[in-house]
């Protein structure tokens, strides 16, 4: 087969449309996330999740481990059950808490792990007992309006 | 009175009922152009010479243009940023609005106003000068030897070069955002990696992108077949190409967000 100049330019473009790709996944986006690691399912239920969304990440000590994989409603306790995928790397003991927390002020929501003291370890399927839901601002509010209401008047001082 | 009014509903309707007609037509002219397209692969030599003149001649519009796209970005994230203290989400800023959404509709449009506009002038010449007719006189079909190869040419070149666009554009605001203005550079890109991902937003906006390219190239080359073998005819039919394949991405465009983005 005859090679022109054109080939060497199409093959060019080829290659850079190619590396620009393997760019944005690796160096843009990350691949090498958790999705081809191996992973175990934990479940949680939670009173109030506020605003977590699934793919929010699952943090201990900061480090995240895990993420969330699906939310669904309970409809026997009225609770919110969170499913989290957590890296096989990561072993944490059965008795460890989970709580819902937003980075800064105003960021997205994560769960922080807290890990207990238990010999014995979580295992794909099993579910978190000790948990805490998001901190909803309103209530907090509302909680310290009625706190002030209710606490008693300062004597006056005529 | 009365006939005035008539006479201006009928042509409302003669209006709709020609678009109408003109889109099935090109819509049999697409699927006409997907059967014959066995010889654009059989012979590649003819296809790689279309990838040249759609993909490698649009590389700098597409280069240059991603590069100030990306430092205006930059600039502009920065400004809006810096009064929230967050100027570390310039990377976020910039990657995600790149890769999702510029990237795909502004390489498209240019796309279509570089290389689809040439595809439509070059058929309708071709067919202007009866080129095509004589084709079809030595028994050689000018759908496989004509039309099919530019259709691959144009839908292979399209999400490289949109790739290739917000790669460009990503490095333009890096370089505003931090050689320039000097944010930091590990959190530019760790808050990046962290946001983006893999499937939900580069997987989906080269999706967006294989869309318009073959919307864009059944646009152009229906223009340019279907055009009046006059000068004017070609004229006409290559502007039509630019506007209605730039209103064609940017419809596409909201529909596919909408399927693609707005759930969870």
């Amino acid at each position: 087969m005859q090679r022109a100049t054109l080939d060497l330019w199409v093959g060019i473009f080829v290659v850079a449309g190619l590396g620009a790709l393997l760019f944005l996944a690796l160096k843009v986006g990350n691949m090498t996330g958790f999705d081809s690691a191996s992973t175990y399912t934990v479940r949680a239920k939670f009173e109030n999740i506020g605003g977590l969304k699934p793919r929010a990440p699952i943090k201990s000590a900061g480090v995240v481990v895990g993420r969330v994989s699906d939310i669904s409603f309970d409809n026997g306790s009225y609770e919110a059950v969170v499913s989290m995928k957590l890296d096989s790397r990561f072993k944490f003991p059965k008795d460890t808490s989970a709580a819902i927390m937003t980075s800064g002020l105003l960021g997205e929501q994560y769960i922080a792990l807290e890990a207990g003291g238990e010999e014995k370890m979580l295992a794909d399927g099993d579910s978190l007992k000790l948990t805490q839901g998001a901190v909803v601002l309103e209530n907090l509010i509302g909680q310290f309006l009625y706190h002030k209401a209710d606490s008693p008047q300062e004597a006056d001082p005529r | 009175m009365m006939d005035f009014a008539q006479a201006g509903l009928r042509r409302i309707g003669r209006r709709i009922i020609d678009s109408i007609w003109r889109m099935g037509t090109a819509t049999r002219f697409l699927a006409l152009t997907l059967l014959h397209s066995g010889q654009s692969f059989s012979r590649f030599q003819l296809t790689i010479r279309e990838i040249f003149s759609a993909g490698v001649l649009s590389l700098i519009i597409i280069l240059v243009s991603g590069l100030f796209v990306g430092m205006v970005l930059g600039l502009q994230g920065y400004e809006t940023l810096q009064t929230y203290g967050s100027e570390e989400a310039l990377g976020i800023l910039v990657s995600l609005s790149l890769v999702r959404e510029l990237g795909p509709v502004v390489a498209a449009l240019l796309f279509a106003s570089r290389a689809g506009s040439a595809i439509t002038a070059e058929i309708g010449l071709m067919k202007a000068t009866e080129q095509i007719a004589a084709m079809e006189m030595m028994a050689v079909d000018p759908i496989a030897r004509v039309v099919a190869p530019r259709f691959w040419g144009a839908v292979i070149s399209m999400p490289l070069l949109a790739a290739l666009f917000s790669a460009m554009g990503i490095f333009g605001g890096y370089l505003v955002g931090v050689v320039l203005i000097g944010v930091d550079e590990g959190a530019f890109w760790s808050q990046m990696q962290a946001a983006v991902d893999f499937r939900e937003d580069i997987l989906n906006g080269v999706i967006k992108s294989v869309v318009f390219g073959v919307a864009v190239t059944v646009i152009a080359l229906f223009e340019g077949y279907d055009a009046p073998p006059t000068a004017e005819g070609v004229s006409r039919a290559t502007t039509r190409t630019v506007v209605t394949s730039s209103l064609a991405i940017l419809g596409l465009d909201f529909i596919l967000t909408a399927f693609m983005f707005s759930g969870v």
